[in-house]
């Protein structure tokens, strides 16, 4: 397959134009870059429509592309529970609950707020986890830009690596998170139409949404499943076992909804450093608002593609194939395949570009949260305290080479076991999961103690690690005993989170009664709900620009959505 | 704000669709090369979807100026 096209001139003065711009955007703001706080944070001086665009865009990286693609063909439209449940209410809570803490207090990060509200050791916990987890999410998408190049235009992997690194390294050195953030709404664009002729003309070759649906039918049947399981959201949730996600109502509400999106969306350093960048309080607070608008429509650029694949693969006269078929059929393949499968010369260096567009800002994105952290919560706070600060804007940018330097390690580990993808999804589950409720309790419960948030996540980590060690799925996990076997990775995921989240939301309860809150009302002032004054829209900004009439607006249409496609 | 980001999206924007929309306009007879896009010439599209984009991001930063 992959043999069968050649990309021609046209093709590659697409994606080198692309690239010019890329690194023309952080040229032009090099001279800006004065400031820690520039370099860092974005200087806090960007309007909302671009924050908001950038907080998906940073997350449509390798893992959303090829993750959502795949899944769109292993489990159908039942993958838009990732966006509808999985993401809306989420940014919804985030934008109206949690941004006025992050905001208006005086972190500048996430671990930096636990040590406002909680202790020290809360914060280099968090700092240390995140500031690994980030690297590993970069590395992966590295990984899979190279790899993609290696398979598709027989690229050498290693020159590869090194091209990927050195164009993300240049554009975010010279221009810090604001480069970033403005590249991730450009690459937002990019992708946006680059992936939506394949949709257009997939659609078109399977007989439009009816044809899909009518052939999505055989697949569902030929797998043991009733006919409509592949189009259908919530109505084979009842039970476990009639979807091939193999979870049921329960787990897919608390599991996905709740614990692994709260979790995400709201303490992921990764996205509410974005919203954490915007000009003005309002401004911060519609960040996910405005990225929710476009996020309910996702699916139809990443799902649609997996379920139109798995459509045509099921009868081989159709010609799909996945490129680097070895005989297994790899799903992550998905979206690269169709394109070279669907779009001529010209478009198709537009369809690459668009997919190193989506693993850039992917990794971009990962290394402006990293170096934050980096020189905020480790540097700033264990190694080196106390100095100027454009001593720490040199640092942030040290740590900017240094992210992506390391980055490449990740890469390379990536490279050599299959199962990474995986293994960083269990790794946020692991990670964020217990975190959403140490930040639920502490910013609503001004009781809650610093050594109880500690205590909480740490346990709260540890379960989710033996609740994975307990069970097995698809042959992962169950490193001490088998004692339950999931369906699938998924199910497992849910299930280890929701586990993981009570027992640190409980564990915290528990050990706060017994211990001292060191804390006094004013320490928490701004960091806790009862402690803060309510927060009042800036005077004069128009009805359409206030978050709860967003929120309402927004979700109102993901109600609407949902019962469409139930 | 140092720089309008709606600038460089809409020129990039105009400058790729443009390259698109001229090379659909000359593979227009070209049947072989639009078989796998089912006959349509989707590079002719999506340049002139691509041009129209760019050409109102361009625009929006105009009337701003003029306020």
């Amino acid at each position: 397959m992959a043999d069968k096209f050649t990309l021609h001139f046209i093709d590659y003065a697409i994606m080198a134009i692309y690239f010019l711009f890329v690194l023309g955007i952080g040229w032009a703001l090099k001279k800006y870059m004065k400031s820690s706080s520039q370099f860092l944070e974005g200087g806090k001086s960007i309007p909302s429509w671009i924050t908001g665009l950038a907080f998906i865009s940073a997350n449509l990286g390798a893992l959303e592309v090829f993750g959502m693609g795949a899944s769109g063909a292993k489990y159908g439209l039942m993958t838009a529970h990732f966006y509808l449940i999985g993401a809306i209410p989420a940014m919804i809570f985030l934008a109206l609950f949690m941004m006025p803490f992050y905001y208006g207090s005086k972190a500048r990060s996430v671990p930096e707020y636990l040590k406002l509200r909680f202790d020290e050791k809360t914060r280099g916990f968090n700092a240390f986890s995140f500031a690994i987890m980030t690297i590993f999410a970069s590395g992966i998408s590295m990984y899979a830009l190279a790899r993609l190049m290696e398979v598709m235009l027989h690229w050498n992997f290693n020159y590869s690596i090194v091209a990927s690194a050195v164009i993300v390294l240049v554009y975010t050195y010279l221009g810090g998170l604001k480069s970033a953030i403005y590249n991730e709404v450009l690459q937002f664009f990019l992708i946006v139409v680059g992936f939506f002729p394949l949709v257009f003309i997939g659609l078109q070759d399977v007989g439009g949404w009816e044809g899909l649906t009518m052939k999505l039918n055989d697949v569902a049947v030929g797998k043991g499943f009733a006919a409509g399981t592949w189009t259908s959201t919530w109505h084979y949730l009842g039970s476990a076992s009639t979807n091939p996600m193999g979870v049921d109502w329960f787990g897919m509400f608390m599991g996905l909804g709740f614990v692994l999106a709260f979790g995400y969306w709201c303490t992921n350093f990764l996205v509410v450093q974005r919203a954490m960048a915007a000009n003005s309080m309002s401004a911060a607070r519609r960040t996910p608002l405005i990225g929710a608008l476009p996020k309910m429509f996702l699916p139809i650029l990443v799902i649609v593609p997996g379920m139109i694949a798995i459509a045509l693969m099921s009868r081989p006269e159709n010609g799909l194939q996945l490129i680097g078929d070895n005989g297994q059929t790899d799903y992550n393949m998905i979206i690269p395949s169709m394109l070279v499968h669907y779009y001529p010369t010209g478009l198709l260096g537009l369809g690459i570009t668009a997919l190193m567009a989506s693993f850039m800002s992917g990794m971009a994105g990962n290394v402006t949260a990293f170096n934050t952290v980096f020189t905020y919560d480790i540097y700033q706070s264990y190694i080196v305290p106390g100095k100027s600060d454009n001593h720490y804007l040199k640092v942030g940018q040290f740590a900017t080479i240094f992210g992506v330097a390391v980055s490449i390690g990740a890469a390379y580990v990536a490279a050599n076991f299959n199962n990474i993808m995986d293994f960083l999804q269990l790794v946020f589950a692991f990670v964020n999961a217990p975190l959403f409720a140490t930040f639920m309790l502490g910013m609503f419960w001004k009781r809650t103690t610093g050594n109880a948030a500690f205590w909480g996540l740490i346990t709260g980590t540890a379960a989710a690690a033996l609740h994975y060690s307990l069970t097995i799925a698809e042959g992962k996990g169950g490193w001490i005993a088998q004692l339950v076997e999931y369906p699938s990775g998924m199910a497992q995921g849910f299930w280890t989170a929701i586990y993981a989240w009570s027992v640190c939301f409980i564990l915290t309860i528990v050990v706060t009664f017994f211990t001292k809150q060191l804390k006094t009302d004013a320490d928490l002032r701004g960091l806790v709900y009862s402690l803060t004054p309510k927060t009042y829209d800036e005077p004069g900004i128009p009805w359409y620009e206030k978050p709860v009439i967003m929120a309402v607006i927004i979700g109102a249409i993901s109600i609407v959505l949902t019962i469409i496609f139930w | 704000m140092d720089m309008d980001i709606r600038i460089p999206i809409g020129l990039l924007f105009v400058v790729l669709g443009f390259i698109l929309a001229v090379f659909g306009l000359f593979s227009m007879n070209d049947t072989e090369l639009y078989t796998r896009s089912l006959g349509r010439n989707i590079n002719l599209w999506t340049g002139v979807i691509m041009l129209v984009f760019g050409g109102l991001m361009l625009l929006s930063t105009r009337r701003k100026v003029k306020k």
